[in-house]
């Protein structure tokens, strides 16, 4: 193995491509992007992922040039990005209409932002050929965007928008518009493209699946700020709040009093119930309140109680989701508080263990819960 | 049978209203003029049975049409109508134009204001805003006064009863027509596709040209229609702004059928600036069926 991991936010020598830094935007009264500094690195492929408002899109808009930050700057590439108008800036974006000339063929579509640099024609002709083989869409090249498919339309925009061979590619909700099995595809084709070209991509996307499927990194974004940047892994092994633990995938939020055992601690989350135990290197005072996050597919479930762990809690089985290959159970404690645990359905469905109404047990190890504070 | 008689009703309509006079004067336009009531024969005489029908049918002839041929003055005014109409329309779209973009492009609580504003003089009498135009153009009227007033000259233009008066009423009258298919057509435009220009390198001015104004041209070819076709007919216009030396088609046509009570003539005029106008009518329904299948 001599490859190394791309990594370069963890390197310190590495420059980044852009650079917030202290970037603020308001909306009147409102406040969209709130005092954000951060840095995306060349060949990312950087996601920007929250709920709808969360400012995400303005963020995109702002390294587009559609929109200017009220405080602090952006910088590309070493340069204050402020005073360059979107026409002259080394970004291109990807609409999440696509926004696609429809009195323009394929290829004219393609070849628009050529055109407006003034290249030879025959020059323009080769980078749309390139583009049109990138992207699949060499048959197409005749057509309008309305007489070619939803897909094709999406790819036409992904090569209009690479054509300039831009420094930053920014993709807003790219594949918002497409069926769940035709996004999946995309998702690979995009992952292919950018490594291909390796252009730096920035998404902005609202589905947690497509941001941990794409990017190198996510950022989870709330109320206009960036929650955590982290690589994927990162963020749903280790996630540093509980906003982000709720926000990415499934998950179990006890909530606790915590005193100092070991290397982590217990926490103490209802009377009557045993203590649980989790490993951890935050550091807590004894006695303030903790929260723990537990992923559903690190719990098991059993009709004994197991041996050889401290996190056993016994309940009640409310409800079953079967999702085909896995189901998710809801087990209520007699404390009122819901546990998710997920199981593997390596048997029929008419065999399976445990059915509503069943008294179980649940357990996860020592390491399987993240503690965070409350 | 519902559906029959759904589709019946338009198409009787269209027959009572459109067809049946077309036929009356068609015929009118293939007799011969007469110092009678009505001015003109055959008439159908339906008392002497097929021998009357047929005696009908043989006096009709197309005496008129070659008499149109042999008088310059007719095929003048056909062309002074459509030259006069063609620059009508090209003034319209130049004032139309900026003025469906800004409201395009205006906030949206403005917008059905300023559609009011555009709709609101079709409320009141054509022919007295005509008039008012009179008012306002004479030698002793608005303009001039507020002209010579502000110093700007000192002997009034004569503006009224010339093409120049012919013109700012056409463009006056037909404006909405031109503003509303070219504001519809911009209020549906995409706003990202300007972003989307601007992103690939283009200046704002740059965007308009080769977006904005490509993707309104459904709208533009729609409005130069509905306001060239009327143009064309025009009478009232003419009549009242126009001088003795503005020579438009629906002018001769009045005069032949009020001052000369030449009924069969001035028929066979209509018939021809029917013919005439039927091309482009073709054009512009053409044009919309192009723009629905598009969209389609």
């Amino acid at each position: 193995m001599n490859q190394s991991v791309f990594e370069p936010w963890n390197d310190p020598n590495a420059k980044p491509l852009i650079q917030f830094k202290g970037v603020t935007k308001r909306f009147g009264e409102f406040t969209a992007i709130d005092n954000q500094t951060f840095d995306i690195y060349e060949k990312e492929f950087f996601a920007l992922l929250g709920p709808s408002g969360c400012g995400k899109t303005t963020m995109m808009r702002m390294l587009a040039g559609f929109e200017a930050p009220t405080e602090g700057q952006i910088w590309l590439d070493g340069q204050d990005i402020a005073p360059i108008p979107p026409n002259k800036r080394a970004v291109n974006m990807m609409f999440q209409s696509y926004a696609l000339f429809p009195h323009l063929s394929v290829w004219d579509n393609i070849a628009f932002g050529l055109k407006r640099d003034g290249l030879p024609p025959d020059a323009i002709g080769d980078r749309v050929g390139e583009m049109l083989k990138l992207t699949r869409l060499e048959k197409f090249a005749k057509r309008k965007p309305h007489q070619i498919s939803g897909g094709q339309r999406q790819r036409v925009a992904l090569a209009r928008s690479l054509a300039k061979a831009p420094k930053l590619l920014l993709l807003d909700e790219p594949l918002g518009a497409l069926d769940a099995k035709l996004r999946q595809d995309t998702q690979f084709e995009l992952m292919d493209i950018q490594e291909t070209t390796g252009t730096t991509f920035v998404i902005v996307t609202h589905d947690q699946e497509e941001a941990m499927t794409v990017a190198s990194r996510v950022a989870v974004m709330d109320d206009g700020r960036i929650m955590q940047a982290d690589t994927p892994a990162n963020i749903y092994e280790m996630p540093n709040s509980v906003y982000v633990a709720d926000f990415i995938g499934d998950v179990t939020i006890i909530e606790g009093t915590a005193t100092r055992n070991g290397n982590g601690y217990d926490i103490a989350f209802a009377e009557g119930q045993p203590s649980l135990h989790a490993e951890s290197e935050i550091d807590l005072t004894d006695g303030s309140r903790a929260a723990l996050a537990i992923r559903p597919e690190k719990v098991s479930i059993s009709a004994e109680k197991p041996e050889n762990t401290r996190n056993a809690l016994q309940g009640k089985i409310l409800d079953i989701a079967y999702l085909g290959n896995l189901s998710t159970y809801h087990v209520e404690l007699p404390t009122g508080q819901i546990v998710k645990a997920q199981a593997a359905n390596t048997r029929r469905l008419s065999r399976r263990s445990f059915t509503w109404e069943d008294e179980v047990w649940i357990s996860w190890t020592d390491t399987a819960a993240v503690l965070l504070e409350a | 049978m519902r559906r029959v008689v759904l589709i019946a009703v338009p198409y009787l309509w269209l027959l009572a209203l459109f067809l049946v006079p077309f036929i009356i004067v068609l015929k009118i336009s293939l007799s011969d003029y007469a110092l009678s009531i009505p001015p003109y024969t055959p008439k159908l005489d339906f008392a002497a049975g097929w021998e009357g029908i047929k005696a009908f049918f043989s006096a009709l002839d197309f005496e008129n049409f070659t008499f149109l041929t042999t008088d310059d003055l007719y095929w003048k005014a056909y062309l002074s109508s459509v030259q006069i109409a063609a620059i009508a329309t090209l003034c319209t779209l130049l004032v139309g134009y900026p003025i469906a973009y800004g409201m395009a492009n205006a906030p949206d609580h403005w917008r059905p204001t300023l559609m009011m504003l555009v709709i609101l003089p079709f409320w009141t009498s054509f022919l007295i805003r005509v008039y008012s135009w009179m008012g306002i153009l004479s030698t002793e009227g608005y303009l001039n006064q507020l002209l010579i007033g502000m110093g700007l000259i000192s002997e009034p233009l004569t503006i009224l009863n010339t093409n120049t008066a012919v013109y700012i009423g056409i463009v006056y009258t037909y404006l909405p027509f031109m503003i509303l298919p070219i504001y519809a057509t911009l209020e549906r435009m995409d706003a990202s596709l300007l972003e989307a220009a601007e992103d690939l390198g283009c200046s704002r001015i740059q965007a308009f040209w080769l977006v904005t104004l490509p993707l309104s041209r459904n709208g533009i070819i729609a409005g130069c229609f509905l306001v060239f076709i009327p143009t064309i007919g025009e009478f009232v216009i003419p009549a009242l702004l126009g001088g003795s030396d503005t020579l438009m088609i629906g002018k001769v046509l009045w005069e032949e059928f009020f001052n000369n009570r030449d009924w069969p003539v001035a028929s066979a005029v209509a018939v021809i600036l029917l013919l005439i106008l039927i091309i482009p009518i073709i054009l512009f329904q053409r044009n919309e069926q192009k723009q629905r299948e598009a969209e389609g």
